[in-house]
């Protein structure tokens, strides 16, 4: 599938955006009067710029409204719908938390609720395609939760050590749980080929003559379903980025954030170093997502 | 509205017959001629006389190959387009309602003026069958030529898709496959007319009919043709020439 930077960057941006909210609604951030509102504006952001980004690879976005409206049965409708009540609770929480100097418990819990529905929302976006065995399974909805989950860990840890505030014991214990369910996904999806989904033969319905193999494309040059749907471009580095992902991405940021709770004069500069490389492996992971994965359509065009 | 309708009667739909068919793409072009002026945005083309060529096509033929255990190859042409399944997941997904299945004939259309062109229905779609107006922004399918099926203001030998009129060996057949009477209904039933990629559980009303089986051929024996035996005149010479 073709790694579109719009959809990479609102995936990537609104997942840690979404984990921080979370974390924020769930009183697992900071407290302080300053530094709570301070992280929460950090977070929404964050998650807005995501949002803003997800118009760009539309063909019309000037009609982007239009997707509120599908709810009862799309995951893209019911994950734009979702976003947008976050939005609009988490800003009344954080804004209620500035002004009045203490959080209101159930608009946090709502955020919190509403943030884990959002990401899981873009999750089921992928996971309900079946014409793409390496997205339509459950590793893919715990892949999106879990590198949100982390991320969020990161960034509220970082946001308390700056506030001078300790997370508390077993804080550490969502983040080893979230890396632990993104590095899963591409262990466990990477045998999921084409081939457990459909053959060249069940797609032409021609198996009963024997293998079947194209002779002749329809089109001289790549029309749309090749360019969108059969990206083979860098998938001969997919391995090499696999591992720079799992050390930079997953374990690095785990090593400082344990390192920042060991060592305090480094909390700050680890954790800030930890953040930035959980970006950096989070969008390897996310292009990683899409470059890797198969679509059935590529069995007519004799391509994967 | 993007919930899939309850089951109609009607479900108009495609015949295809793989074993007609020469390929010759006279219902891509005519698909494409008729389309490109009629329902919703033209079909554009991008760079049409640059060195890559793209265009929407709503219909795509392709060759292939189908090679048994032992014998010869046998080649197939196989036109690809929009297969109207019942149960359409290029319907279900779409954010905005511009996607849509209808009750009353079971041909699945796009709204474009509210499609947002996010293309997530082109994703949903095993089969190829949408592509994106690159110019417009906006998804194109195939529409069953829903502007000509039901358009009284043409003589009624064209009332049916472009593509079925335009195919010059009528390898496509149009009709209710709803109906176990109709033409196409018993076409399918004598021929055992097959739907595509049915592991993906979308139910397609379209159906395709497989090439028959071809008489086989009398095995060829490469050692007679290395050794020609003459006669006449040229066996009088060959022997004389032996004898010399």
């Amino acid at each position: 599938m073709h790694p579109a930077p719009s959809v990479i960057v609102f995936t990537v941006l609104s997942g840690l955006g979404f984990g921080t909210m979370a974390l924020l609604g769930l009183g697992l951030g900071p407290s302080g009067a300053v530094a709570g509102p301070l992280t929460g504006l950090f977070a929404f952001v964050l998650a807005g710029a995501g949002l803003l980004a997800s118009t760009l690879h539309l063909g019309n976005p000037q009609r982007a409204w239009r997707a509120f409206s599908q709810w009862r049965t799309s995951w893209l409708s019911r994950e734009g719908v979702v976003s947008v009540a976050l939005m609009a609770v988490f800003f009344a929480y954080v804004a209620g938390w500035f002004l009045t100097g203490s959080p209101s418990r159930p608009l946090g819990i709502l955020s919190a609720l509403l943030a884990a529905l959002a990401v899981f929302s873009t999750a089921m976006i992928y996971a309900q395609l079946k014409t793409v065995p390496r997205w339509s399974n459950p590793f893919t909805v715990a892949m999106f939760l879990g590198l949100a989950l982390a991320g969020g860990v990161i960034a509220t840890g970082l946001a308390m050590t700056l506030a001078g505030e300790t997370p508390g014991p077993g804080a550490g214990l969502p983040l080893l749980a979230g890396s632990a369910a993104a590095y899963a996904y591409r262990r466990r999806t990477g045998a999921l080929s084409l081939a457990t989904a459909a053959t060249p033969e069940s797609a032409t319905g021609l198996g009963a003559l024997g293998r079947v193999r194209q002779v002749e494309p329809p089109h001289s040059a790549p029309n749309y379903l090749m360019k969108e749907m059969i990206f083979i471009v860098g998938r001969r580095r997919a391995e090499k980025l696999a591992v720079l992902f799992v050390i930079f991405g997953l374990f690095a940021p785990l090593f400082l954030y344990i390192l920042s709770r060991e060592a305090e004069a480094l909390a700050a500069p680890g954790l800030a170093l930890a953040l930035a490389l959980h970006l950096f492996g989070a969008f390897i992971s996310r292009w990683l997502f899409f470059a890797e994965a198969e679509h059935v359509v590529g069995l007519y065009y004799g391509r994967r | 509205m993007t919930a899939l309708p309850p089951c109609g009667e009607v479900k108009l739909g495609l015949v295809i017959d793989l074993d007609t068919c020469v390929g010759c793409h006279a219902c891509v072009t005519s698909c494409k001629e008729w389309n490109t002026g009629g329902y919703g945005a033209p079909l554009s083309d991008l760079n049409a006389y640059g060195p890559e060529p793209e265009g929407a096509f709503l219909n795509r033929v392709h060759m292939y190959e189908a090679v048994p255990e032992t014998g010869p190859a046998q080649v197939v042409n196989f036109p690809r387009s929009c297969l109207h399944c019942e149960d359409a997941p290029c319907v279900t997904v779409c954010p905005t309602g511009a996607s849509y299945k209808r009750a009353e004939d079971g041909i699945v259309l796009v709204n474009e003026d509210a499609c947002i062109g996010c293309g997530l229905c082109a994703w949903a779609c095993p089969y190829g069958a949408r592509e994106m107006d690159r110019a417009a922004g906006v998804m194109k399918k195939c529409t069953l030529c829903v502007d000509r099926i039901y358009n009284d203001n043409l003589p009624e030998e064209d009332r049916i898709p472009a593509c079925v009129r335009a195919c010059p060996t009528g390898a496509r057949h149009f009709g209710d496959l709803g109906d176990e009477e109709s033409a196409v209904s018993r076409l399918v039933a004598e021929r055992g007319g097959f739907a595509l990629m049915p592991e993906q559980g979308t139910k397609p009303v379209n159906r395709y009919l497989p090439p028959r089986p071809k008489a086989a051929p009398e095995p060829l024996s490469l050692a007679a043709l290395a050794e020609p035996e003459a006669k006449g005149f040229l066996g009088w010479l060959d022997r004389a020439l032996e004898r010399l």
